[in-house]
């Protein structure tokens, strides 16, 4: 059994479809953090059979967690201060994502100019579908995206 | 500051009254032969166009303005390297207002987000093309005397016609307006297109043979297969003559129905075609002059008395 100890003032977000752990990760940018991030794959659930989990150990309003339903919309984000679960919610989708993705589409003014920003916005709630605020391109995530 | 990014970027009360402003410039052109006095308008064009070109740059000097600018990205600091914002930061220090054509889809409205002065959207790649929207629209008015309640026929290159997005996009605002889409499987309309129409309940149908439902039609917006927008020379070799409207074809529609074309017209429509009343492409030229000059009144926010004097008041 695998132990991942506790942390005492974090974020942990849970049950993360088994595989787009990662993909979380990188689009959070926790890779830039300094404090401490434990990414669990394949983890055991009752649930969903098996799940990610991963665990920030940081002021919870320094991240910006809006684009995580957008990847995977039934992660559910426990805040924990001092040991504590103080909250614990879904989120929203957001009805913009700024520099997070980036558009695919080849004929898009994005992937030429520089110092532009990303901006994508959602077109339509029922299918969770986000398009390119330049192009009107619907985004859909690649490997290259991380 | 106002732009002209999508047809959308106007209230339907908007157009209407930059339709009336088009129709009283075309009864009385010498009205505003002067309305621009002193004005400039840049024309930036990032990848060749005639008739865009030529059609804005008149309507600039229809009105007493000037123009200047490049038609093509070779003869600009683009061939250096610059990105579109920096040469819409240079240019808005020089002219008053500006036109932009670009390969890439959403270049104006890059241009809009760092511009001073206020950005004409000619053509960005494949996505919108408003100028041409208000030109086939005044167009529509101008010949039918209203712009509600008609079905409208749009045949050719639905995947990549910009000019066949925008105006989809813009006449789906009116009442009792019924689209037919009319393509090969390859080029058929966008599935945002399709959302968008769903998602306000607007009636359309979809047909590969022309000759199957041109006799419903109210207005035959025929397009051209365009070389540029293809990646492979195969498949435009291949669906470039899919479409070819001729006497025979016309035969089967209504006496009033029209045929509108953006143009450059190649084989699409046979040159037999062109004498006939409802062959309305060329009137749409002129008409796109007209439109063009409305346009930049508004965006300046120029209005001409009816002395001929002008009033200037700033465009929120």
């Amino acid at each position: 059994m695998l132990n991942v100890g506790k942390i005492e003032n974090g974020i942990v977000l849970d049950h993360i479809h088994a595989g787009r752990g990662m993909s979380i990760y990188h689009h959070l940018q926790l890779n830039k953090l300094e404090c401490p991030v434990a990414i669990i794959k394949n983890a055991r659930s009752n649930i969903m059979g098996k799940k990610d989990i991963l665990k920030i150990e940081t002021d919870a309003e320094s991240i910006n967690l809006d684009v995580i339903p957008f990847i995977d919309p039934d992660v559910t984000v426990n805040i924990i201060r001092n040991g504590e679960l103080v909250m614990k919610k879904r989120i929203q989708l957001p009805k913009e994502i700024r520099n997070v993705i980036r558009c695919n589409n080849p004929r898009c003014i994005t992937t030429i100019e520089q110092g532009i920003q990303h901006i994508f916005y959602l077109a339509d709630t029922r299918s969770n579908i986000y398009r390119c605020r330049y192009c009107d391109e619907k985004y859909t995530e690649q490997e290259t995206d991380w | 500051m106002r732009h002209i990014l999508t047809p959308l970027d106007f209230k339907t009360q908007e157009l209407d009254a930059l339709f009336d402003l088009a129709a009283d410039i075309e009864a009385n052109p010498q009205k505003y032969a002067n309305a621009c006095r002193g004005k400039k308008l840049a024309t930036l064009f990032y990848e060749p166009s005639t008739r865009t070109r030529l059609s804005t740059e008149t309507a600039m000097l229809n009105l007493g303005g000037s123009t200047m600018g490049f038609s093509d990205a070779t003869s600009s600091s683009v061939s250096k390297g610059e990105s579109v914002a920096d040469t819409i930061r240079t240019v808005s220090c020089f002219a008053d207002i500006a036109a932009i054509r670009h390969p890439k889809e959403g270049a104006a409205m890059v241009a809009t987000q760092v511009s001073r002065i206020p950005i004409i959207n000619c053509g960005d790649g494949g996505h919108q093309h408003p100028t041409q929207t208000l030109t086939d629209m005044f167009t529509i008015r101008s010949l039918m005397g209203r712009l509600n309640h008609m079905t409208i026929g749009l045949c050719g290159d639905l995947k990549f016609g910009r000019t066949v997005h925008s105006l989809i996009d813009a006449m789906s605002r009116y009442e009792g307006i019924r689209f037919v889409f009319i393509s090969p499987k390859e080029l058929r309309i966008p599935e945002y297109i399709f959302e968008r129409l769903d998602e306000h309940d607007i009636q359309y149908d979809e047909f590969i043979k022309l000759e199957d439902v041109i006799g419903k039609l109210d207005i035959l917006y025929m397009t051209r297969v365009q070389r540029e927008r293809f990646f492979n020379e195969e498949d435009y070799v291949r669906l470039k003559d899919f479409y070819v409207l001729n006497k025979r074809i016309m035969r089967k529609a209504k006496n009033n129905m029209f045929v509108l074309h953006p143009l450059p017209r190649v084989n699409e429509i046979s040159v037999e075609v062109d004498n006939d009343p409802r062959a309305a492409y060329f009137r749409q030229v002129q008409y796109g002059v007209y439109a063009r000059m409305a346009l930049i009144l508004t965006l300046l926010g120029i209005h001409v008395n009816e002395d001929g004097t002008v009033t200037q008041t700033p465009v929120e």
